[in-house]
């Protein structure tokens, strides 16, 4: 199963400053190890969400709204996603990350859905799914 | 933390840490079995202490030194026994002490060859090939026999007898605990990757059962290439090996149909396949292609799943060139299955009927005789060209001969669909 771990955004990360480079090496090293255990499937780091925008949905109306956004700890300043065999083995992993950020910070850990959850919950969705390949077969 | 939550986390942490336990105790006890016996004993005692105590901060390090001590105590005891052996003379024993002091420095050492060592002595050819994938699932996928009897289908009694027999022909035969060099390093590093993609490849299209895939296999599989990509980079079978396996693993989603039957390759809702995985592996690929001059087998499987991957519609697939990728892979490995493969690539790039002249050559190869592919793609070309009554006998014939019932079903369909027109 793939989880998406997010590293939590703090002032320094809004900022948009760059890390510090003592955290930066512990950081590329545990990287490095995910790497070696075969987990890591992708990581990336985000700009500071004033260089971000979010778009509010209300019925029909669409508003734009431009960063950066309050509460920082509610933002997300990097992700990686994993391949792991269990929630407990994505937070074990996660114990073992450095402490992103020189001030107290927080990593959250989601499950990602693959297609086989939402053949169970949903068999329509798949089902129409395939009605709309006999559609095109067809039309050929 | 209950104890039940304390348990998954030991759980947890066995996964991860394992294999580099194992392979750290190998390395002083010479044994893989031994090893894995000493790298279980100090996973009791932190199911024992941890739920009293708390999982320590660095449970890794703490599983590490655990097993160690005992590997070390172990040692002592049994220079020990040899002390008392009148033949043992001064030389030797000096020679342990030296071999104590090199223990202990090892202890700090990098854990990445170990653990080399350990896949390559799993995937020695002394075992035979099912144990071979037994003792790597367990060893280095960190499966427990349980698990690996359930993905195999068979009694666990029967993988714990693999398990066994397979750890104690290392020992007898003396295997040492090492990465081989030069020319034997090539041949074992086959026999390395090709656990690897058996593992992939019972996970992908389970020969066998009610079940046209077991992702959970194919996952373990894709990981240990890619631990293996990182442990020898310069290697670019290996890269082509993770390749091949994350391109076809990307396809997992489109095999199966919302009744679980298989969905062919072309007949695959492409928007389903998985672009990350693609991604990555058109990456390997790429790192292969950087190393190399004559590209082997694993990375023309590759180049020929990539074909696939970058052709958005069944249609744009290029065939001219996936032939040409099929001929050289029958260069490599004249096998029938390739040739098979090449045909069908030469029907859907020349024509049914060229295909169909490849197929037929193939007829009475007896390595193919109860193969279900070979009249399945027969039946698929000959309905093509319109040889309606032939191919319903060749559908029918594949039926009975595949072991999977997932697959005995499509093909039963396909039969009756040839009537029906």
């Amino acid at each position: 199963m793939r989880f998406l771990v997010m590293v939590k955004g703090t002032k320094d990360s809004e900022s948009g400053a760059l890390p510090d480079p003592k955290i930066m090496a512990e950081m590329h090293k545990f990287n490095e190890e995910l790497l070696k255990a075969g987990i890591m499937l992708a990581a990336e780091g985000l700009h500071p969400s004033s260089k971000g925008a979010r778009v509010r949905f209300s019925g029909k109306q669409r508003e734009v709204i431009d960063g950066p956004f309050a509460e920082t700890k509610e933002l997300v300043a990097g992700f990686w996603l994993w391949q792991v065999k269990s929630l407990e083995e994505a937070i074990e992993w996660v114990k073992r990350c450095p402490n992103p950020f020189k001030v107290d910070s927080e990593i959250e850990i989601r499950q990602v859905y693959e297609a086989a959850d939402f053949a169970e919950v949903y068999p329509e969705m798949v089902e129409r799914e395939e009605l709309k390949r006999a559609e095109l077969a067809a039309r050929k | 933390m209950t104890a039940t939550d304390t348990h998954r986390a030991i759980e947890a942490v066995w996964r991860i840490e394992s294999a580099k336990v194992i392979a750290g105790v190998a390395r002083i006890v010479r044994d893989v079995g031994l090893a894995e016996e000493l790298a279980q004993d100090a996973l009791v005692a932190a199911l024992e202490q941890w739920p009293k105590a708390g999982v320590p901060e660095n449970p890794g390090a703490w599983l590490m030194q655990a097993a160690k001590h005992r590997a070390i105590d172990l040692l002592r005891r049994n220079k020990r026994i040899e002390q008392k052996h009148d033949e043992i003379g001064r030389e030797l024993e000096e020679k342990q002490e030296r071999a104590a002091e090199e223990i202990e420095d090892a202890a700090e050492d990098d854990v990445g060859d170990d653990l080399l060592r350990l896949i390559f002595t799993a995937c020695h050819p002394v075992l035979s090939a099912e144990a071979r994938v037994a003792l790597t699932l367990r060893l280095l996928g960190g499966l427990t026999t349980d698990e690996i009897a359930r993905a195999y289908l068979v009694p666990e009694a029967t993988v714990a007898q693999r398990i066994v027999r397979a750890k104690r022909t290392l020992s007898e035969a003396k295997v040492p605990f090492e990465v081989p060099r030069g020319s034997e390093l090539e041949a074992r590093l086959a026999s390395v990757l090709q656990v690897i993609y058996l593992i992939f490849n019972e996970g992908y299209s389970a020969t066998a059962g009610d079940d046209w895939m077991r992702p959970g296999l194919c996952e373990d599989a894709v990981r240990l290439g890619r631990v293996l990509a990182e442990l020898v980079p310069r290697e670019p079978e290996v890269h082509g090996l993770v390749a091949l396996m994350e391109i076809q693993a990307s396809r997992a989603g489109a095999r199966t149909g919302p009744g679980g039957e298989p969905v062919l390759l072309l007949e695959q809702n492409r928007v389903l396949w998985d672009r990350l995985l693609i991604r990555r592996g058109l990456a390997a690929l790429e790192r292969a292609r950087d190393l190399i001059g004559v590209p082997g087998p694993y990375l023309l499987q590759a180049e020929i799943a990539a074909c696939h991957a970058r052709a958005l519609t069944a249609e744009q697939t290029d065939w001219r060139r996936i032939v040409m990728l099929y001929s050289g892979l029958a260069q490599l490995m004249p096998s029938p299955v390739v040739e098979l493969n090449r045909a069908v690539a030469v029907s859907m790039a020349y024509g049914p009927e060229a295909g169909l002249e490849l197929v037929d050559a193939l007829k009475d190869e007896p390595s193919l005789k109860s193969y279900h592919l070979l009249p399945s793609v027969r039946g698929d070309l000959l309905a093509k060209v319109g040889r309606v009554a032939e191919a319903r006998a060749e559908f029918e014939r594949a039926a009975s001969l595949t072991r999977n019932a997932r697959e005995r079903t499509l093909l039963l369909g396909r039969a009756k669909k040839q009537t029906d027109q």
